[in-house]
């Protein structure tokens, strides 16, 4: 068995490589058509993440506008109002148009059924479907907010977002189009683990990559309906004045916000759950060693997507909610706490007697253990009740929930970025600049959000145009850091356009992963990703043996997957 | 800036415990977080890819090391978790004799209104060393009323009454926020606490929105009104929740444990201001005690006018 595996790895890279003709998934075919309407995987994972990163631009420069505006006390070049727009557009467009569908939609795609072993996903005609819900969920998501000057933060609190008109009503019917695409994602995702599967690629030998994302379709797939029956309710509200949600009409605006926390307390951990799959991946490879606790991470993915279901009401401590569901949500907050604590244990248990190499991924990957651990201990914080009392709607909690999606996920997302870049272009990214990049963001995320924490702890409440002069000097070192982090963010949007037309040519597996994208396939994979359906016969992270299988054959001279000894002189 | 590093200076009975538990969580954070720090340095060190290194070595997992890392976070938050329950049943609950004064949000101003009828607009008045309890509504959309000096923070909604209350320790001025999402005016819903001693108070209290020209008996059926003891106390003779006032003044009752007493002035005041003290029979013990806040002038009024309805 081990000698077939050893010679369909092999064959597969062969293959790969020596049947350039048909052309790659991205030389095989030009046309705009065949990217617009392409059913590949890979290809809608291309679109997502063209998407995603324009998105991630706009939203970053809003809050780049809003922090330049905070730089001095009093009203300097926004006004109140446009301030308020401003920072409405940064959550909403960050949370629904770039963090929520960034890491399922691109790498999800790209990935998933590479790490299978399989063709394609399970419905490709769906997958399609669910890119044009988003793309046209975003530009609706849009245009409702600029129209219709939405200022009603992401939250969309009733009474006050009633008073906005019908651009709000138009805007949530947008998030609930985008909303689809997450569920069609998620059903897509979930049928595509279970029946799609290579031979052999049993439970245990799944990449925990997949096992995030497979925990993170369930959640979408569970929680996003909950958005689409607020919708409803605010439609029948509105148009059949029945009192849900508005005082005025008898409603209860409480209640909006258990179901706006019901779907987007689970959102948080849509969020977050891919890019702790990226992690494992970098640090397993950059170690090259097994993953520590291979069993703890996989199910604590699954326990946080449970359990993430039964903590909405944290949130809503200062809220009037009973003291009671205070207490009970406080109580499994804690619980939740426990397996994300079980991962950065594991990962760092990982490191033990390991081969490390600094290369940007793995900074990344060391970014995100250091911020992650700061975004979990500020969380167990909030979470205490009556410490919550105080830190509830101030900077602490901006600061807290930054640290875990932009220290959690986009450094995560930007390590996966860098590690999967060569699969995906082909090409290399220069080194260097990707690690002064690495630093830059490192230095300016925590100079902003360590920043925050300690404002808000002192008392400086969130979404304020202005602030008393106290609170001067911390808000201008949160801007500056927020300039140092804008310029590393930007110096990787300039190298890696460099390395699209100008980087060097990649080989199939230049960091030495173990996984099957870059094991069984070529410099980039083909438009059906492998030649032979790959025979699993071992687990993700066998460094080992991936060395000893082409030693087998006469083939180790060929890919760009020297055993040990030829990495150990890789100096880094 | 005055206070420590993390909070500005506390100025309530439970701000100190919530500081230290604050400090707890920060300090055990500190320590878990450089303990992670020193691990991830360490091995990044230890185990660096090196030329002629050794080849990574298979580990094999510890079920004990395992173990311990779910055993013990689950202890230390299960402390912090008891620990902020017991601090948030106090924050929950106010002590029954609060002063009470009522606030109404509104975009983008908060007026309180005191027991004594007075009303002021973005500045708070309270005694020291009193539990005031805050009730609170909006007249628009949600609001919420943050002193983070008291360490206290409530929603406050409209056709819903929520609640709030502290205890101030020193007389100074304290800064008030609004701390949830309400507009344009939003950072600009901010109030003051002004704390007064005791007797100061008292002094502010006559001094504010009272009327001095009105005669006793005129205000008191005023106040009649506007406290609403017209709920529960008729002046036709009809029983209600409270006895009657008609022809009260001068009667013998008989209390809820047997004795008897005369209303007299000094009776009824004691009625007014801790109603809790002497019950009629029959009648429950429901009475709030907010009037105590009521200056001596209105509760001379009060007793006037009562004292005329026979």
């Amino acid at each position: 068995m081990t000698q077939d595996m050893d010679r369909s790895e092999a064959a597969q890279a062969r293959d790969a490589e020596e049947h350039p003709a048909h052309g790659d998934y991205i030389t095989h075919a030009k046309s705009i058509g065949s990217w617009m309407f392409s059913l590949d995987h890979k290809r809608i994972g291309i679109l997502y993440a063209v998407t995603a990163a324009i998105a991630f631009l706009a939203a970053g420069v809003f809050a780049l506008l809003v922090r330049a505006e905070l730089l001095l006390p009093g009203e300097t070049f926004l006004s109140a109002q446009s301030y308020n727009q401003l920072f409405s557009l940064h959550g909403i467009v960050m949370v629904f148009g770039f963090i929520i569908p960034a890491i399922p939609g691109f790498l999800g795609n790209f990935l998933l059924p590479l790490h299978l072993g399989a063709k394609d996903v399970a419905f490709p005609r769906l997958n399609l479907f669910s890119y044009y819900l988003y793309l046209l969920g975003v530009i609706l998501i849009v245009v409702a907010m600029v129209v219709g000057s939405v200022d009603t933060g992401w939250t969309f609190y009733t009474p006050y977002s009633a008073r906005t008109g019908p651009a709000v009503l138009f805007l949530a019917m947008a998030v609930f189009v985008a909303g689809f695409a997450s569920i069609f994602t998620g059903i897509n995702f979930i049928v595509t683990v279970h029946k799609m599967r290579a031979p052999g690629m049993t439970w245990n030998r799944l990449p925990l990559f997949v096992w995030s994302i497979y925990s993170t379709s369930i959640v979408q797939v569970l929680a996003t309906p909950v958005l689409g029956i607020t919708v409803l309710l605010l439609f029948l509200e509105r148009l059949l004045r029945i009192g849900i949600f508005d005082p005025a009409l008898g409603g209860d605006p409480i209640l909006f916000q258990h179901f706006f926390w019901f779907y987007s307390h689970p959102a948080v951990y849509i969020m977050i759950l891919p890019g702790f799959g990226i992690v494992s991946e970098l640090i397993a490879t950059f170690s090259r060693q097994r993953i520590y606790g291979y069993t703890a991470i996989a199910l604590s993915s699954v326990a946080i997507a449970m359990l993430g279901f039964l903590v909405w009401g944290h949130h809503m401590f200062v809220s009037g909610q009973s003291a009671i569901s205070s207490i009970i949500f406080s109580l499994i907050t804690y619980l939740i706490g426990i397996p994300s604590g079980i991962k950065v244990f594991n990962w760092i248990a990982t490191m033990y007697k390991g081969s490390i190499s600094f290369k940007t991924p793995m900074l990344y990957a060391l970014s995100f253990l250091v911020l992650f651990t700061i975004g979990g201990v500020t969380g167990i914080m909030v979470g205490v009740l009556a410490v919550d009392i105080h830190l509830h709607d101030t900077y602490y909690v901006v600061g807290h929930f930054h640290y875990v999606m932009m220290g959690g996920t986009v450094i995560a997302l930007l390590g996966g970025l860098h590690y999967w870049w060569p699969k995906v272009t082909g090409r290399l990214y220069n080194e260097v600049c990707g690690q002064i990049a690495a630093f830059l963001i490192f230095v300016g995320l925590n100079l902003t959000f360590f920043t925050q924490l300690v404002l808000g702890s002192r008392g400086m409440p969130r979404r304020y145009h202005d602030y008393l002069p106290e609170f001067t000097s911390l808000h201008q070192l949160s801007t500056i850091g927020s300039w140092v982090m804008g310029l590393g963010l930007f110096l990787v949007l300039g190298y890696l356009l460099v390395s699209l037309f100008r980087g060097k040519k990649a080989t199939a597996n230049p960091w030495g992963g173990a996984t099957l994208e870059w094991t069984h396939t070529g410099v980039r994979p083909d438009p059906h990703n492998f030649h032979r359906t790959p025979f699993v016969t071992r687990g993700p992270y066998e460094f080992d043996r991936i060395g000893a299988s082409r030693s087998e054959t006469v083939e180790d001279h060929r890919g760009a997957d020297p055993p040990d000894v030829a990495l150990n002189q890789d100096r880094t | 800036m005055t206070g420590s590093f993390w909070l500005p200076d506390g100025a309530s009975t439970l701000s100190s415990e919530i500081d230290s538990l604050f400090y707890f969580v920060t300090w055990a954070s500190v320590i878990l977080f450089a303990g992670v720090v020193a691990a991830i340095a360490y091995l990044a060190y230890r185990y660096r890819r090196r030329r002629g290194g050794p080849a990574p070595e298979r580990v094999k997992p510890n079920k004990m090391v395992e173990i311990s890392w779910v055993v013990l976070p689950t202890i230390l938050v299960l402390i912090v978790f008891n620990w902020g329950f017991r601090l948030f049943v106090e924050q929950s609950v106010a002590p029954p004799n609060a002063y009470e004064v009522y606030v109404r949000g509104a975009m983008w101003k908060w007026d309180f209104e005191y027991p004594t009828g007075a009303v002021t607009t973005n500045e708070l008045h309270v005694p020291v060393d009193r539990p005031v309890r805050l009730v609170m509504s909006s007249v628009d959309v949600l609001h919420s009323f943050f002193v983070p000096a008291f360490r206290v923070k409530q929603d406050v909604l409209p056709n819903r009454y929520s609640a709030v209350w502290f205890e101030a320790t020193r007389v100074d001025t304290f800064q008030v926020f609004c701390t949830e999402y309400c507009g344009t005016g939003h950072a600009a819903m901010l109030a003051s606490v002004i704390t007064h001693s005791q007797g100061d108070f008292e002094a502010w209290l006559a001094s504010a929105g009272v009327d001095e020209d009105t005669p006793l008996p005129e205000l008191g059926a005023q106040l009649y009104e506007q406290q609403v003891c017209v709920t529960c106390h008729s002046i036709d003779g009809t029983p209600g929740i409270g006895p009657t006032l008609a022809g009260l003044y001068g009667k013998t009752e008989t209390l809820d444990d047997g004795s008897t007493v005369v209303v007299d002035d000094d009776y009824l005041r004691e009625s007014i201001v801790e109603p809790g003290a002497k019950v009629v029979e029959g009648y429950a013990n429901i009475m709030s005690p907010i009037y105590g806040g009521l200056s001596e002038r209105e509760l001379s009024a009060l007793i006037a006018f009562i004292r005329e309805q026979q």
